[in-house]
């Protein structure tokens, strides 16, 4: 999966993975894809619902150890 | 305005006065179906915080304003962020310090009843997921049954309290959180009772709990008498504390009775279940007061915050003890089934010392509530 961007949310504890995958999405064009690496747990099901009502495309997930990846396509 | 902290301990004070509350739940919906904070005055919204990153003005008009308000989160940042917003914009709301892990987390000791000579019975409720444990004391000694991982606050109401722990019980190995007991009696020195049946994995010393064992507790003899009454597991054991009480494990509870899945199958256990509660429960005194290691649903606490009821009146009203027929009992415990709870293999495993996650995995596993029962 080639993304345009990567951002690194690891540390982070919950709302900022949130806030700066919204913004980094925002400096993205529709159809592009952005990386998101996080490693606090509930990213997962708050990311799915997050680009769910954004209109955005979670299009690959995968864990890597403690690691948790996204792809997440604009909408 | 001012944005106030709310401890997980002042909320369940609401939930047992019956307080009005308006929960904000900013959890994403999913989490917040499953499971939230529980209360019969509490009215709720539930607004994901990350829908709300761009502020919260369309929402304010739907936020009381002569009602308490609490936002909650799952660790308290969204929580906090949301609180701020709320609170930039004129209204006077508060947060959950620690949000729903905390929530989680919290034990609120109640005291259920004196002993002979003395001795007394408390009841841990852990209100935000139904786990009720247990400490009989007396003389200067103490009996604890059913603990939850959150071995410090026994601990220190034993300290407070002045006795020392002797004796550590479990009903059965539990599949839907994990036990403190180990941890305990390792650092207390205690004695650690677990049914062998149960217990035909685990990977540490313990203590043969079998039906008919006696164990005193403190100089004056508070007698702990167990009875074996297997169906929610093979091993399941109950405790007659003083002649008074009858902890039933998860056994029976107050509005339920016990799901015989979670270590086997139903099939295997249904006619164990039975012949527990419709034969060696009939053949004790009605007045014993029956404590269960769960709580379901918040009616089922009583105006103290307690959950108990004489044994006599659970015959008389709780639908599982009144299924003549057996195939219709059998029926009911094995096809009309909750879902099992999170994590509830990894939860034996840990409890059976296989497998050892740190303190926050052991968070994760027991994150949602807990059904152990079936009604």
């Amino acid at each position: 999966m080639e993304a345009t961007k990567v951002l690194d949310a690891k540390g982070l504890a919950c709302p900022m993975p949130i806030v700066r995958t919204k913004k980094a999405i925002g400096e993205l064009e529709s159809g592009q894809v952005l990386e998101i690496h996080a490693t606090d747990k509930g990213a997962k099901n708050d990311l799915t619902a997050w680009a769910k009502s954004g209109g955005h495309e979670l299009v690959k997930h995968e864990e890597d150890g403690d690691v948790l990846k996204f792809w997440i396509k604009k909408g | 305005m001012a944005v106030n902290k709310m401890t997980s301990k002042e909320v369940t004070q609401k939930v047992f006065n019956k307080e009005k509350l308006f929960v904000f739940d900013v959890r994403n919906e999913s989490d917040f179906q499953d499971w939230k904070i529980e209360g019969d005055n509490f009215q709720y919204m539930n607004i994901p915080y990350f829908e709300l990153l761009d502020g919260v003005e369309e929402i304010l008009d739907k936020i009381p304003t002569k009602m308490e308000v609490l936002v909650v989160c799952a660790k308290e940042g969204s929580s906090i962020m949301v609180a701020e917003m709320l609170s930039y914009a004129g209204l006077d709301v508060a947060y959950l310090e620690g949000g729903m892990k905390a929530w989680s987390e919290h034990l609120e000791p109640v005291k259920v009843g004196d002993l002979k000579d003395g001795g007394e019975l408390y009841q841990f409720v852990r209100i935000g997921k139904g786990c009720l444990s247990y400490m009989v004391l007396s003389n200067g000694e103490a009996a604890l049954i059913d603990s939850t991982r959150m071995t410090d606050v026994y601990l220190d109401f034993a300290a407070e309290k002045n006795v020392k722990i002797t004796h550590v019980f479990d009903t059965h190995l539990h599949a839907d959180h994990i036990s403190g007991g180990r941890t305990i009696a390792e650092k207390t020195g205690a004695t650690y009772w677990l049914p062998p049946k149960d217990a035909t994995e685990v990977t540490f010393e313990y203590q043969a709990l079998e039906g008919g064992n006696d164990v005193k507790i403190g100089d004056t003899s508070i007698n702990i008498h167990s009875l074996y009454s297997p169906g929610h597991t093979i091993g399941s054991t109950s405790f007659v504390v003083d002649e008074k009480f009858l902890l039933s494990g998860d056994i029976l509870f107050i509005d339920s009775i016990g799901r015989p899945d979670l270590a086997g199958l139903a099939e295997d256990w249904v006619g164990d279940l039975r012949e527990t509660l419709y034969n060696r429960y009939r053949e004790l005194s009605d007045e014993l007061v029956v404590l269960p290691a769960h709580f379901m649903i918040i009616d089922e606490l009583n105006e103290d915050g307690s959950v108990s009821e004489k044994l006599g009146i659970l015959f008389a009203k709780n639908h599982g003890l009144n299924i003549e027929d057996e195939s219709e009992f059998r029926k009911m415990v094995t096809e009309n089934l909750p879902p099992q709870p999170n994590a509830y293999q990894e939860i034996r495993e840990t409890n059976m010392g296989k497998i050892n996650p740190d303190q926050e995995q052991q968070r994760e596993m027991e994150i949602g509530p807990n059904r152990c029962a079936v009604r």
